[in-house]
């Protein structure tokens, strides 16, 4: 039996807080952790099916045009060429596959093509040789040569911020750039794909496994019912593998055309070419507000970029309309369409470089007004969704802002350039951390045996999320049984599609529907000892209610089992639901170089329940680490004459190592969010890195006086701003 | 050619493309898949390996240049059932999250750990003759050659000072 | 990768003008692995007999097998010539460190993007095809010792203290003889695919070192972050007072030029002088003078001067840097 729950109220009944296991929350070690920390742990390059060979991918070496030949490769089995080969990966739930057809060349580095061979170093070397005759046509290569778009749908305004501006006692106007990031996920995106008749099974890298499917099974023009993918262990994503790619498409072509498996594994040159990157942006951000810090006027107008034929573009000011009250307020957002390697969904798109700008700009006009950061936001704190009135389903800003300062010592803090040790100069900084939060359908099969064994079984990924932990102590807290006793299934398009992992809806999404399931299942148990399920309790393998207690083992006939379905509903309307928090940073600066380090940093967040301490913990350190990226080493460099990634390894993409990042503190702030799902918990994953970065960056300013406005902070642009 | 490789106290016998790397001698000719590939250019440090007991990485060695050496892989270091002090500690603090470089850091911890205890000094040591501490400082400047996108860093840090109680850190198959 | 032949070297008589070395293979099997390059035959030198680091006369002799991280620890070197022990402890990874050799490491080849790049059109790897770094990203480029044929930098750390030093680089083949380290590597010029005088079918066989110079030693590297990075800017510096004015001084850069960069008249300057930030600015001019950026590196060129000025100051006593 299924049970359906859409979100269309709120579920103010916290009854996971009073389930008798006591063991959601508390921090667990993960239980795929033994295989991960031995190297069992087997990702999507890593099975070895019988005469498997290797493919590798060819890629255009000229910016754009058509592919007029491609020649032979000696000692290589085949070269595919197939009109369904995609030219760049599908963006996240994308319910078809992505552009087809390689011979249109869109940007350098596109895949055209795939050479396999009987071994990688055969297929590597011919794909590296292949001669290929193009007919090259000039294209746009940077974001400000063009004349952008202005998608009618993507503008906003209230009032008149001009207006604003011009009257207020204190105004901000600045321009911030933000370069092109990237993922940059450990694990290159990898697939091997085997035929069996018409069957085709994937084991490929990627996130999302319900919209994949659907992709794939378009782009490869075939039933989804004839398409398995498996993704149970994924090295990490952050975005890069919510859509199918070049990788897993062709290895599906190749090894239909060879009658054989084949693997492609991206090697790291062509991840930094084909996964999505973030887009560059350019933000003007203009504030205006009276003597005492309130704010009249906010303008947010942003410029980012993506191919002609993709869709998505980078949602920068996704926050602005609903973080700060302000009675005059635009939106611009501007889309300039040119042939850099096609723009996605990279770790919180929209706020991880939208609120981090948007967090300097209020650090610069708290500057200008006299007033603290801390206090100037909460000056500025709306009761309601400005522009909508809609309430919040919960908002946290104000005590985030005030517990953050308590724990940092923010009242230590002195004021620009005062604080000197040696050669460095020390400062602290701070931002507001929000990120919008959202369900998406979901669904999970729970089956529990007579011997007292659960088995979660849902197509949801664990990217290094935690999925199987929470997964697994939800199941044993509403079931009653010691976690050893449960064992969760993931990553199977076998099992019932669930949300996959992205834009952080991936933990209360699945974990709802695994909910649901083991509510289906309590149903059951409670029909067998004749009660309400709510008057159920389950613990330790026992069934209790009123007087009467009974082995789970009496009352379960073989095994029964329950299937969850979580839909998202009204409340995704009348509410406006969002994650807050509050960054916060002490950073030294060089005098001399401009080098920066960070010396402490800590996140206050609140996020609805928390599911396991330990893994949402995790979550935190790896979002203010992708902030200190941001903020200090990231950038992904294109040439200005034919747009071709010019960092495209982790040589020259600096993502932070050990030495960049101190000893982090996270603390949650206690939270229950009714308008959720009964699971109450919202998502985490992202929230670490909206605002952390400029945290960081603000920190730079109240060291040294220096604001970077052209990110990352490398020595150079600080350097620029010091005196002698 | 005829290779030989001797890999967690056994040995095999491989006949290899002499281009073929070690990563990719035990990644697609083992079917060893616990070292991991996630640069191919020195650039990460998943593919760190013990080699002679040292730690290197294993996607910029050619195998037939690794004929006679002793190599220890992850696998080498302990099983699920019987995890070594390190894959314990890191268990313990959560020091991975998608666990792909895990391996390499826990190679790369195992060494780093009997480097700090031969009294090698680090770029983060203010003295070159030490004493070295395992402060954070010092061990997270000794395993930067490591990256972890999902940045575990700082529970990698404290699972290290905490395994580094235990004096041996291998649970070694050799 | 192209196919090659292996052949393990059992002495220096194994070795061909034909082959290409393999020692630590870092960066060479990194280059192979793009086809940048792409010899057709390696030989493994690494179990020749050429490690140790011996003493010889007042100074010593590093064989060219030593690994860095041997090099980085040994006693001696940490005692009597700390700033080598620091720049190869700046650079690479405790892995790559285990892995490079001393002599490996002299050859270590431009980081440039575009010679990374085979699609690129670069004069190193293609004599005579141009160079498509000028007009592109630039940011990590040469401000000193460029040519309007190749302007890529010398990315090492270990060849700029060497240089400080007055290391001088043995090499054995059919005249075997010493190269001052300061003459090993070659200007770009119109001739950048020429980066070393090392000719084939020679081999280094050992780096030696003079007595020790004594005096403060120090290795400043500038990155674009913590650990793990090339450098922006290094200054190696050897720096000793008598008598309230400077009585040694040897100056090695990196990251800023075409080849470890050492620059005679910076030194004349500082010699016999009282340390004054007066003095150091001077240092630093006259080190600039001949500088030229190339639109993104321009900042190299006020970063390299602070960064002088504070490795001067420190080593001086002026400031301390921690």
């Amino acid at each position: 039996m299924t049970r359906h729950l859409r979100v269309d109220g709120p579920t103010h009944d916290d009854r996971l807080d009073h389930m008798a296991q006591g063991i959601l929350g508390q921090p667990l070690n993960r239980l795929e952790g033994p295989l991960k920390v031995t190297g069992w742990a087997a990702y999507a390059a890593e099975a070895r099916p019988a005469n498997m060979v290797y493919g590798v991918l060819v890629q255009a070496t000229v910016p754009a045009g058509k592919v007029l030949e491609i020649g032979d490769a000696p000692g290589a089995l085949a070269v595919i060429q197939d009109k369904r080969m995609v030219r760049y990966a599908a963006q996240g739930m994308d319910q078809k596959g992505p552009t087809s057809g390689p011979d249109q060349i869109e940007y350098m580095g596109q895949a055209i093509a795939l050479v396999v061979a009987e071994s990688f170093e055969a297929a590597r070397h011919a794909a590296q040789n292949i001669a290929v005759r193009y007919k090259v046509s000039s294209v746009p290569v940077e974001p400000e040569a063009v004349t952008p778009e202005l998608p009618p749908k993507k503008q906003s305004a209230a009032g008149d911020v001009d207006k604003a501006m011009r009257e207020a006692a204190v105004t901000l106007d600045q321009v911030w750039h933000t370069p092109s990031q990237m993922s940059a996920a450990m694990e290159p995106h990898a697939a091997i794909a085997e035929w069996d008749g018409d069957q085709v099974t994937i084991r490929a890298a990627l996130q999302m496994l319900s919209s994949n499917r659907k992709q794939m099974a378009d782009a490869l023009g075939i039933k989804e019912q004839n398409l398995r993918l498996l993704s149970p262990y994924v090295g990490g994503g952050f975005g890069s593998k919510l859509g199918i790619n070049a990788e897993a498409v062709s290895a599906a072509i190749a090894a239909k055309e060879l009658g054989r498996p084949v693997m492609v594994a991206m090697t790291r040159q062509q991840v930094f070419d084909l996964a999505h990157r973030r887009s560059e942006t350019r933000q003007r951000i203009r504030l205006a507000c009276d003597a005492d810090g309130r704010l009249t006027g906010i303008g947010h107008e942003v410029l980012v970029s993506n191919l002609p034929s993709s869709e998505f573009t980078e949602p920068v000011a996704q926050a602005t309309p609903f973080t700060y009250q302000a009675a005059h307020r635009q939106v611009v957002h501007a889309v300039a369409r040119i042939h850099r390697g096609c723009a996605g969904s990279v770790r919180a798109p929209g706020e991880a470089v939208g609120v981090t700008v948007f967090e300097c700009a209020m650090d610069e006009l708290a500057e200008a007004a006299g007033i603290d950061p801390v206090e100037l936001r909460l000056r500025n704190i709306p009761d309601v969704e400005p522009t909508t009135d809609r309430p919040f389903s919960s908002h946290k800003l104000a005590e985030a802002l005030r517990e953050g300062a308590r724990l940092f010592g923010w009242s230590n803090r002195k004021p620009t350039g005062q604080q000197v040790e040696g050669e460095w100069m020390i400062g602290m900084g701070m931002a507001a951390a929000v990120r919008v939060n959202m369900l998406v359908e979901s669904r999970a099969r729970v089956t529990l045996t007579q011997d007292g064994q659960a088995v979660v079984e849902t197509d949801m990924t664990d990217i290094g999320t935690g999925t199987y932990t929470i997964l697994g102590q939800l199941a044993a807290e509403m079931l009653g049984l010691p976690i050893e006793q449960v064992e969760v299934r993931l990553g199977d398009t076998n099992f019932p599609p669930a949300s996959g992992s992205g834009g952080s809806f991936g933990a209360a999404s699945s974990g709802n529907s695994v909910y649901l399931a083991c509510e289906e299942i309590r149903g059951q148990i409670a029909k067998a000892m004749d009660c309400d399920e709510a008057d159920l309790t389950l613990q330790d393998g026992m069934a209790r209610a009123g007087n009467v207690a009974r082995l789970l083992s009496d009352l379960i006939d073989g095994q029964i089992s329950g299937e969850g379905h979580l839909q998202p509903g009204k409340t995704e309307k009348s509410h406006r639901q969002a994650t807050w928090g509050s960054h916060w940073a002490e950073v030294a600066v060089n005098r001399w170089t401009g080098e920066v380090r960070v010396r402490r940093m800590m996140g206050v967040f609140a996020c609805g329940r928390v599911l396991n301490e330990k893994t949402a913990r995790s979550q935190c350190l790896g979002g203010m680490t992708f902030g200190i990226g941001i903020a200090l080493t990231e950038a992904m460099e294109h040439d200005s004459r034919d747009g071709h990634a010019v960092s495209r390894d982790l040589a020259e993409y600096h993502i932070p190592t050990h030495a960049d990042v101190p000893p982090l503190e996270v603390h949650f702030l206690p939270e229950r969010d009714a308008y959720v799902g009964p699971l109450q918990a919202k998502g985490l994953g992202e929230l670490g890195i909206c605002g952390a970065g400029a945290a960081v960056l603000n920190a730079i300013h109240n060291a040294c006086g220096v604001r970077v406005r052209h990110l990352p902070a490398t020595p150079d642009k600080i350097v620029a701003g010091l005196k002698d | 050619m005829q290779i030989t490789l001797h890999l967690n106290g056994a040995t095999h016998d491989l006949d290899l493309d002499p281009r073929t790397t070690l990563l990719d001698a035990l990644r697609h000719h083992l079917g060893m898949t616990g070292t991991k590939k996630g640069c191919d250019h020195g650039q990460c440090g998943a593919c760190t390996v013990l080699m002679g007991g040292r730690r290197i990485n294993a996607c910029l060695t050619l195998a037939c240049m690794a004929q006679d050496a002793q190599i220890t892989t992850i696998e080498g270091l302990g099983s699920p059932e019987r995890l070594s002090p390190l894959q314990q500690q890191f268990l313990d603090h959560d020091g991975f999250q998608c666990g792909y470089c895990t391996p390499g850091q826990i190679c790369s911890a195992t060494a780093m750990l009997e480097e700090m205890e031969a009294g090698w000094p680090s770029h983060a040591s203010e003295n070159l003759d030490g004493p070295f501490e395992l402060s954070h400082a010092e061990i997270a400047e000794r395993m930067s050659g490591n990256l972890c996108r999902c940045a575990a860093y700082a529970n990698i840090v404290a699972a290290i000072q905490q395994a580094a109680g235990t004096t041996d850190h291998r649970e070694d198959a050799a | 990768m192209r196919e090659f032949t292996y052949h393990r070297a059992a002495s220096i008589a194994d070795l061909s003008p034909d082959a290409t070395i393999i020692a630590g293979g870092t960066n060479l099997l990194d280059l192979m692995k793009l086809e940048v390059m792409a010899p057709p035959a390696l030989v493994d030198i690494t179990h020749l007999d050429l490690g140790g680091v011996e003493p010889e006369g007042e100074g010593l002799r590093i064989g060219a097998l030593v690994r860095n991280s041997d090099l980085a620890a040994h006693p001696v070197i940490r005692r009597d010539y700390p700033v080598l022990s620091r720049a190869l402890l700046a650079g690479a990874s405790g892995q790559l460190r285990n892995m490079a050799t001393t002599g490996g490491n002299l050859m270590q080849r431009t980081r440039c993007p575009y010679f990374y790049d085979r699609r690129m059109a670069c004069n190193k790897r293609d004599p005579g095809a141009g160079c498509a770094a000028i007009g592109g990203v630039t940011r990590n480029h040469a401000i000193l010792g460029a040519s309007d044929h190749c302007i890529a930098t010398y990315p090492g750390d270990m060849a700029v203290a060497l240089m400080a030093l007055d290391a001088v680089v043995e090499i054995d083949g059919p005249t075997p003889r010493r190269v001052p380290l300061a003459d090993f590597h070659l200007l770009p010029g119109d001739t950048p695919h020429l980066e070393t005088v090392l000719e084939p079918g020679e081999i280094i066989t050992a780096v030696i070192l003079p007595a020790p110079p004594g005096g403060q030693h120090r290795y400043r590297k500038v990155r674009d972050r913590a650990s793990y990075a090339f450098a922006l800017v290094s200054v190696a510096a050897v720096i000793a007072t008598d008598g309230g004015r400077i009585s040694h001084a040897a100056l090695a850069f990196g990251g800023v030029a075409t080849k470890p960069w050492r620059d005679p008249e910076v030194e004349a300057l500082l010699k016999g002088s009282e340390p004054s930030d007066a003095l150091f600015r001077e240092a630093a001019d006259i080190l600039l003078r001949p500088a030229r950026d190339w639109g993104e590196n321009q900042f190299k060129i006020p970063l390299l001067r602070r960064a002088l000025i504070a490795t001067l100051r420190d080593a001086t006593g002026m400031e301390t840097a921690a």
